[in-house]
């Protein structure tokens, strides 16, 4: 490893895939207009110039056939990734998904592995209204079989991406949209980030928000805020929705005594109803001086008024005050 | 054409025409071991020594082993939830597949799939599938792969007359055709998705038609002439292998049991059971074999008698093979 680059977030996955594709001649790109069009968030951008039309291969808008072609050539020894235009397109590909690259390894018995990836432009901010703007990655963290990552950095997301291509099982690789002009430091060549470990982004003592994606960048303004009145903010990178690095959380709570989960997808149901039952079935429990708290996204589809839209998920004024009134005791 | 020149043709099937007398030999042996392997697999549930449920092709014989016939070990196929005989035609072993239904450690999913999702990855089967149509992209990424790492081999997606109603169908299809992949694409039509008929269920008479919509040769044979399967399944092979793309052949045929054990038959007639039944793959097949000599009475004997002790030679095997380990039971979700 050795010259660092300052590169977008998109860049940087696409330096990934540089990386990737120049070191294995088996990792192939799909999607719909990843060629010359260079992606629909230009990540993929001049990669079929670089590759080839063989190697960076745009698909028919089939979702759903262009999983279980991914599938069906990761398990015939090419190192496949998808990238699906949006998130909410993955309800297209769902059974390829869930019933075939989750269970194809053990319904056979570990006889075959799928070492596909399939990467999902997620979440809301960019107007996009009720099918183009859902944070969806609870429903494939709810299936054994696949692994979730949601990388909130530049150098995450080009190491977490080496990461998902090198592993042999199926990962799901949800990007922030609101993320892919996010520019920072990113080493040449190649490194990984390990899938399924957390990363403490700023140490605290007050209390331990754990958030993902672009909540993490939320988190942290509200922690500088915080600062100014002396409310010490520890907040923690998921960074891995399945497998959860449970280890870390707990550890943290353990100090901080506090415990808000900020994440955008639906709140009912997500991931921080997850993490607080782990943090409540663990020692961490017996440390907590306040009720565990969750800040997520509103019981509604992402609506496309920008006033509405901003209510609809964590802002960095509603991490402010949840921890603030955890502080106080006020939850 | 005059009478003379008439004289001249060859009126010998293709397979007897085309095959080795030990592979036609092998294809009749392996029709009855997916008869009387099904048949032991039906008795075992009945006796309870099997669970959860399977579905039966008896009666659709001819079609797993016609396009199998076609294929090399090397190639691949995709198969269904009606895939015991898929499986054997590709050259599984029988006391494997037992084991898997008894649901052993020793079965060839190590009694984490069962019926349902019987494979043998060695031998090229990538596996049934519990989901209709879902292996058929499945192939076509298969095939994509097969390209670029091993030229000449060729994939083949079984799937039924159900199937081909299903979106991933024609997403599958489409791909292929524009990709020229060397895929074929096989429809077992038997009549039936479940209880509702294909002219219940189907806007074309003949689902072979559907391949014009992906500009891909489609042709239906009769799925019960394991001669006509062959023959179609060989030049489909061909062309994919020459790099001009996919292939869609129809397979007519008929299940005489149920869809699955649950099934009480309500929905077809004893008089229309019992014509196919009159039209008995295996017994056609044996009939030609005899009648151009290339199998004898004696020979039938034998044959039929090494079928029957492969079948209890699995059973037996079954029965006697080890439970998988209880703590072993979040193996193999992931390789690491």
């Amino acid at each position: 490893m050795s010259t660092v680059a300052e590169l977008s977030y998109a860049e940087a996955i696409r330096d990934g895939f540089a990386t990737a594709m120049a070191a294995d001649e088996r990792v192939v790109l799909l999607g719909e207009d990843i060629g010359v069009y260079g992606g629909a968030f230009q990540v993929t951008g001049d990669l079929i110039e670089r590759f080839g039309d063989d190697r960076v291969i745009d698909t028919p808008i089939s979702e759903l056939g262009a999983a279980g072609v991914a599938i069906g050539a990761a398990v015939n020894g090419l190192r496949p990734v998808l990238e699906f235009q949006f998130s909410d397109f993955a309800a297209l590909a769902m059974e390829q998904i869930t019933n075939q690259a989750a269970k194809m390894r053990y319904m056979l018995g570990g006889a075959v592995s799928v070492p596909v990836v399939m990467r999902f432009p997620s979440g809301s901010g960019t107007g996009a209204a009720a099918q183009h703007s859902q944070s969806l990655e609870a429903w494939l963290g709810h299936v054994p079989g696949l692994k979730v990552v949601q990388p909130s950095t530049p150098y995450d997301a080009k190491g977490l991406l080496l990461a998902a291509i090198e592993d042999p099982d199926p990962v799901m690789i949800f990007e922030h949209k609101l993320l892919y002009k996010m520019q920072g430091n990113v080493p040449e060549g190649h490194y990984t980030v390990p899938i399924g470990k957390a990363e403490i982004r700023r140490r605290g003592s007050d209390a331990t928000v754990v958030a993902s994606a672009v909540m993490v960048h939320r988190a942290l303004a509200a922690a500088e805020r915080l600062a100014e009145r002396d409310i010490s903010l520890e907040v923690i990178d998921l960074r891995s929705v399945r497998p959860i690095d449970t280890d870390t959380i707990v550890e943290s709570v353990c100090r901080t005594h506090r415990l808000l989960c900020v994440y955008e997808g639906v709140k009912t149901l997500g991931i921080g109803a997850e993490i607080s039952a782990r943090v409540a079935e663990s020692e961490a429990f017996d440390f907590l001086d306040a009720p565990i708290a969750r800040l997520g996204g509103a019981e509604t589809p992402i609506p496309y008024n920008p006033r509405l839209e901003k209510a609809a998920v964590p802002q960095i004024e509603d991490i402010e005050q949840a921890v603030t009134d955890l502080v106080a005791g006020r939850l | 054409m005059s009478l003379s020149a008439k004289r001249d043709v060859d009126e010998r099937s293709f397979a007897i025409r085309e095959l080795a007398r030990l592979q036609l030999h092998d294809m009749l042996y392996r029709m009855r071991l997916i008869r009387r392997f099904e048949e032991g697999a039906e008795e075992c549930y009945t006796r309870g020594l099997i669970h959860g449920t399977m579905h039966l092709s008896i009666g659709q014989e001819a079609t797993a082993i016609g396009v199998c016939a076609a294929l090399t070990a090397e190639d691949q196929i995709t198969s269904t939830h009606r895939g015991h005989g898929h499986c054997i035609a590709k050259g599984a072993e029988v006391r494997l597949m037992f084991a898997e239904f008894f649901g052993k450690e020793a079965g060839y999913c190590r009694g984490r799939g069962g019926s349902m999702h019987i494979a043998d990855v060695a031998s090229g089967n990538l596996g049934a599938n519990g989901i209709v149509a879902g292996g058929i992209p499945i192939a076509v990424g298969a095939a994509l792969a097969n390209r670029r790492l091993h030229p000449g081999r060729v994939v083949v997606s079984f799937f039924g007359d159900g199937a081909s109603n299903e979106g991933a169908f024609h997403e599958a299809l489409n791909m292929a055709s524009i990709w020229k992949l060397p895929v074929i694409f096989i429809c077992e039509n038997n009549g039936y998705g479940m209880s509702t008929s294909t002219s219940r269920s189907t806007a074309v008479e003949s689902i072979a038609t559907r391949a014009s919509a992906y500009h891909m040769p489609g042709s239906s044979v009769d799925g019960n002439d394991v001669s006509a399967v062959v023959e179609a399944t060989t030049l489909a092979v061909e062309r994919a292998r020459k790099g001009d793309g996919p292939a869609l052949i129809e397979c007519k045929t008929y299940r005489w049991r149920g869809h699955s054990k649950s099934d009480r038959n309500r929905y077809r007639t004893k008089a229309e059971i019992d014509s196919w039944i009159e039209k008995d793959p295996i017994r056609r097949f044996e009939d030609e074999l005899r009648a151009h000599g290339i199998i004898d009475e004696a020979g039938i004997v034998e044959m039929k008698a090494r079928v029957d002790v492969a079948i209890a030679e699995g059973i037996e095997f079954a029965k006697a093979a080890a439970e998988p380990a209880i703590e072993d039971l979040e193996e193999h979700v992931y390789s690491r």
